[in-house]
């Protein structure tokens, strides 16, 4: 579904990213680790296709086909989405403004992410707390119905009660629509809840390891990233 | 005692305005030929429906208690539709109320600058309303001031009385017929909100872009009194100077304003808010939010003056540049008084951020639509806090508006 080739990506003068390739295939569900500041966020908001991070060599395809150039919204309309780490404060958008355009069950939608009704009338993103800024793009998600789904550490900023019920909601939404994932977080938690079938370790820019994802997750809790490290360097 | 104030506007006939450019008045004609009365507003031209409509102005007067409507120099149409309410031209009424002197001039200086002196001299009419003591007005009053001449100017001088525990709410829309290229708009608004008494101020203006324009704008409230002043312009003006004031003079007096602004053209706007906080528990709130496109250029002012230790008052400004060539100057102002007066203000500049953009077309949504939706948002009278009962009514307004942007 998703075919990443040798990218390298840079933000402003600053190369982030070095010949990296991910290959994610349909109903696949995948899982970046990585410390601070090696390239996670670069990778989901390239895939995205946001015009601060440019692809300086490589290519991706979606669906076999080369969206390397292509724009967001081509992108957006295509299946692809982003739950963005930090969505910006849009002054003006209510909850509701957005959210009846792109789905009709607006109301169910907010209710399966357990955001209060009255979130609708408020701009989007502005006083909400760090929970409710991961609900609503969950919601967003929901509505959107994309085939492949990028979580950008959905899991921090939101309690572990809350996490649990929502990953169930995402559970049941990868299954019913058949979607991939690619999610990325520092913690485990989300393992608990989102049955993936793939690891990644990123580690400055490159994907250091690959594999099973309990392995993987025990090595890093055991020993941390530093253990990684040695993996780029073999 | 009318002596006294005519001699004070003729010394100030050549006194400049502190803000906005200056104007010769002698560029602008006062001869007029006189308009027949009109039986209703239907009988008015099709073009005059719609300019009038598209300012808030209910031409079949649903869910309107009653209507003042002006071309020109000539009152062509008053109707009253709820008893306790007072509507007629304030010419008129200054000769069936003696008593109606020791208002005029009482909010605004007639000596402010040569605008208020060239309404006091050369006045031309203007409303004057009233609700009778404890009289709530179940539906908005609904006024219209327009210019259907070209080159011509309009002195209108208004008053507006809510006795003691009334309520009253006045939608007033300003406009230009289709034919009018230049003109000149000066209106004297004077509030006297009395005891428990609450009014709803919403102006809305659609003028032209060689339109001059300069409100002079004040209300009194007394002990528990509201006034609420919503002002709406989208459309081009050549210049628009006004910086309406509130006096909170009673104990928990109450005032707040919400301003809607877009610059487009080569526009120029300076408006801002002002209010007097003197008595125990007065309290005022200010919200402009202001976008200026092309070559416009916008002041937004706000002024909270605290003067009793008691009150409280908060500032809010927030602009959105859509173009390099525009301005917005957000100069928000707290002066204290008294010391524990709260005084707040948050200001906020800027052009839409790439960040906002792209996360929204990242939803699907192509630039342009994205860009739409943030200024029409940012103008949505929802997000703004007005009152329920005048929301849907602004809102429809705005539709129609922003449906032109």
């Amino acid at each position: 579904m998703l075919k990443i080739e040798n990218i390298s990506v840079s933000v402003g003068e600053k190369e982030i990213i070095r010949n990296l390739s991910l290959n994610v295939k349909r109903k696949e569900r995948h899982v970046i680790f990585g410390p601070n500041a090696s390239g996670k966020t670069t990778l989901a908001m390239t895939i995205m296709g946001i015009p601060s991070y440019k692809i300086t060599s490589g290519r991706i395809f979606f669906e076999g086909r080369e969206i390397t150039k292509l724009s967001i919204v081509e992108r957006a309309k295509l299946g692809i989405f982003l739950a963005f780490q930090n969505p910006p404060q849009i002054r003006g958008v209510t909850v509701n403004s957005l959210m009846q355009i792109l789905s009709k069950e607006t109301k169910g939608i907010l209710r399966k992410v357990y955001l209060d009704e009255n979130i609708g009338l408020r701009e989007l993103g502005v006083g909400f707390s760090g929970g409710e800024k991961k609900r609503l793009e969950i919601a967003q998600a929901f509505a959107m119905k994309p085939k492949l789904l990028i979580l950008d550490e959905i899991d921090s900023g939101i309690d572990i009660e809350s996490l649990r019920l929502i990953g169930k909601e995402i559970n049941k939404f990868l299954e019913r629509n058949k979607a991939s994932v690619i999610a990325i977080t520092h913690y485990g938690y989300l393992l608990d809840y989102l049955n993936f079938n793939k690891a990644h370790v990123m580690i400055r820019g490159q994907i250091a390891c690959s594999g099973d994802v309990k392995k993987i997750w025990k090595i890093i809790s055991k020993e941390g990233y530093k253990w990684c490290e040695k993996c780029l360097r073999r | 005692m009318f002596e006294e104030i005519k001699r004070k506007a003729k010394e100030a006939s050549k006194k400049k305005a502190e803000l906005g450019p200056d104007l010769n008045l002698k560029e602008f004609s006062l001869a007029t030929k006189p308009l027949p009365k009109i039986s209703k507003l239907s009988e008015l031209q099709k073009e005059e429906k719609k300019s009038a409509s598209n300012v808030g102005i209910e031409i079949k007067e649903r869910k309107r208690s009653g209507t003042f409507f002006q071309i020109n120099h000539s009152v062509i149409y008053e109707n009253v539709k709820q008893d306790g309410l007072e509507i007629m031209s304030t010419t008129e009424a200054l000769k069936k109320y003696s008593w109606l002197k020791n208002y005029w001039w009482k909010a605004v200086p007639v000596n402010c600058d040569k605008y208020t002196a060239q309404a006091e001299l050369k006045q031309t009419h203007g409303y004057f309303i009233r609700a009778l003591p404890g009289v709530k007005a179940k539906f908005p009053v609904q006024a219209c001031l327009f210019i259907s001449q070209n080159g011509l100017a309009q002195n209108v001088h208004n008053i507006i009385i809510a006795e003691e525990g009334s309520e009253l709410q006045l939608i007033t829309g300003c406009t230009i017929g289709l034919h009018v290229a230049k003109g000149l708009h000066i209106g004297i608004s004077e509030f006297f909100v009395k005891k428990d008494a609450s009014v709803t101020f919403s102006m809305i203006h659609s003028w032209g872009k060689d339109v001059d324009v300069r409100p002079r704008t004040a209300a009194i409230v007394e002990e528990n009194g509201t006034f609420i002043n919503n002002y709406i312009c989208f459309k081009p003006v050549k210049s628009l100077q006004m910086y309406p004031v509130t006096y909170c003079v009673g104990k928990n007096s109450k005032t707040s304003y919400h301003t809607l602004l877009y610059g487009v053209g080569k526009s120029y706007l300076d408006v801002g808010s002002k209010v007097e906080l003197i008595a125990e528990g007065s309290r005022a709130g200010i919200i402009t939010r202001a976008i200026a496109k092309d070559e416009s250029q916008i002041f937004a002012r706000g002024h909270l003056i605290g003067k009793h230790k008691d009150t409280k008052g908060h500032l809010e400004c927030r602009g959105l540049l859509l173009s390099e060539r525009a301005k917005i100057h957000a100069i928000p102002e707290l002066e204290g008084k008294a010391s524990g007066c709260e005084l707040s203000h948050e200001a906020a500049v800027g052009k839409i951020k790439e960040e906002e953009l792209w996360y929204l077309m990242s939803r699907g949504f192509t630039e342009e639509e994205a860009t739409s939706m943030i200024i029409k948002g940012f103008l949505d009278p929802e997000i703004i806090g007005l009152p329920p009962l005048l929301k849907d009514q602004i809102k429809k307004i705005m539709e129609k508006v922003v449906k032109g942007l």
